[in-house]
């Protein structure tokens, strides 16, 4: 009778660890939306990347379609290559869609957002993203603000 | 001066001579485990002992660590207006580091010290020698349960700390302090990821596990059979595993986390 009380315990004991641990990597973390599945992968070259770090995501209309895989400067060119893998369920992106670097607010995370174009062939594995546009810098940006003024204070 | 040299060296010698016992009785431990399949009820009781029986205090002190954490964790983000994320604060400390390390140092206070002072009294009492008269090894029969209990447990009661811990914070942050409760959980799905933290943290719990069992088994063991002995054996078990489970999180977190 106390054996079997002591094994019922341990056995709900051992449950509950396992139930948390669900719970852990359902509802805390983002395993049930961080699968890429069935991913194909599409390159881009940027200018210049500011911030942008591997496995941030890749949107589409503000929609996550997937996450940068590497980050490497291409020394031909002297251009950053970002290489994104595309969850397989978006395999309609027109060849001439766009890509830029856009920051999640004003200070936080930079993400790569894709603008479809019009064409009727679709990226595939390995294909270059041609139309980009550089990441804002915030003190550039600050800075042309500030020469513009003094600019203006001349005239 | 040179007798304090020579105390260095005996000290440094004894520690040695220490880590080496502890590393044979590991091994020891580790090759006797197939045979200890076959009695899994040794197990069954020990896991009961010194699993179940810490979960009340694992569960009262991580309800109120996920608590003061988002109270604390509100207070400093209400100020740039970013309580949104308190879900993610709360949610990222305990999983990467306050579920592994709370719960391995409570279990070090609580179950670690009782295993220690448990072996320790059977070899004071002779309970061990009269085992191993018996031609009944007291490794297989008495240490190698209470170990593998406290390496099973460790895990296990990390977890439940960590989930627990978030649903005190869940319920200060959202129900007292009025966070939003989706905002609150998607800002906290958005950064924690599986297996970067939650993986790691798991990872993490089990290394203590390993460490605080062989320790508290270990002193037991190793302690002098008196009742001094037993009581220095007691401590050491406690002041080590502590200090252990803190260096090792350090360790593992630079490794993890670059």
């Amino acid at each position: 009778m106390k054996r079997q009380f002591v094994e019922i315990i341990v056995g709900l004991f051992v449950i509950a660890g396992v139930v948390a641990l669900l719970f852990l990597s359902l509802k805390v973390s983002n395993l049930n939306s961080v699968a890429v599945t069935d991913p194909y992968q599409v390159n881009a070259r940027f200018d210049n990347i500011g911030s942008l770090k591997v496995r941030a995501p890749v949107t589409m209309a503000g929609v996550k379609i997937g996450r940068v895989n590497e980050i490497r400067l291409d020394s031909a060119s002297y251009q950053a290559e970002v290489v994104m893998d595309i969850s397989g369920e978006y395999k309609n992106l027109p060849v001439d869609s766009s890509a830029s670097i856009n920051t999640q607010g004003l200070l936080g995370e930079q993400f790569v957002s894709l603008e479809p174009g019009g064409q009727q062939e679709y990226l595939a594995n390995g294909d270059h993203i041609r139309l980009t546009q550089s990441a804002v810098v915030l003190e550039n940006l600050i800075g042309e603000l500030l020469f513009s003024n003094s600019q203006g204070a001349k005239q | 001066m040179i007798s304090a040299v020579r105390r260095t060296g005996t000290v440094s010698l004894a520690v040695f001579a220490a880590t080496g016992r502890a590393c044979m009785l590991l091994m020891q431990m580790l090759y006797s485990i197939p045979s200890a399949i076959r009695r899994y009820g040794l197990l069954i009781e020990q896991l009961y002992r010194v699993g179940v029986l810490t979960l009340p205090i694992i569960i009262v002190a991580a309800l109120f660590v996920g608590m003061v954490l988002a109270l604390q964790g509100y207070n400093t983000l209400v100020d740039f207006g970013a309580e949104s994320s308190l879900g993610l604060l709360v949610a990222l400390s305990l999983t990467r580091e306050l579920g592994p390390v709370l719960a391995g140092l409570l279990f070090a206070g609580r179950a670690g010290a009782a295993l220690t002072a448990e072996i320790g009294l059977m070899k004071a009492t002779e309970q061990l020698a009269g085992m191993e008269m018996m031609a009944v090894d007291p490794v297989w029969r008495i240490l190698l349960p209470r170990f593998l209990a406290g390496v099973i447990s460790v895990p296990l009661l990390a977890v439940l700390f960590t989930a627990v811990g978030i649903f005190g914070g869940y319920l200060l942050g959202v129900d007292v302090l009025g966070v939003d409760q989706g905002v609150f959980w998607s800002a906290m799905q958005q950064g924690v990821d599986f297996q970067q933290d939650v993986i790691n943290g798991l990872l993490k719990s089990l290394v203590f596990g390993v460490l605080i069992s062989l320790i508290a088994v270990f002193m037991g063991y190793d302690a002098s059979p008196t009742p001094a002995g037993v009581s220095t054996a007691t401590t050491l078990t406690v002041v080590l595993s502590s200090l252990v489970v803190l260096v090792m999180d350090f360790c593992l977190t630079s490794m993890m986390f670059q």
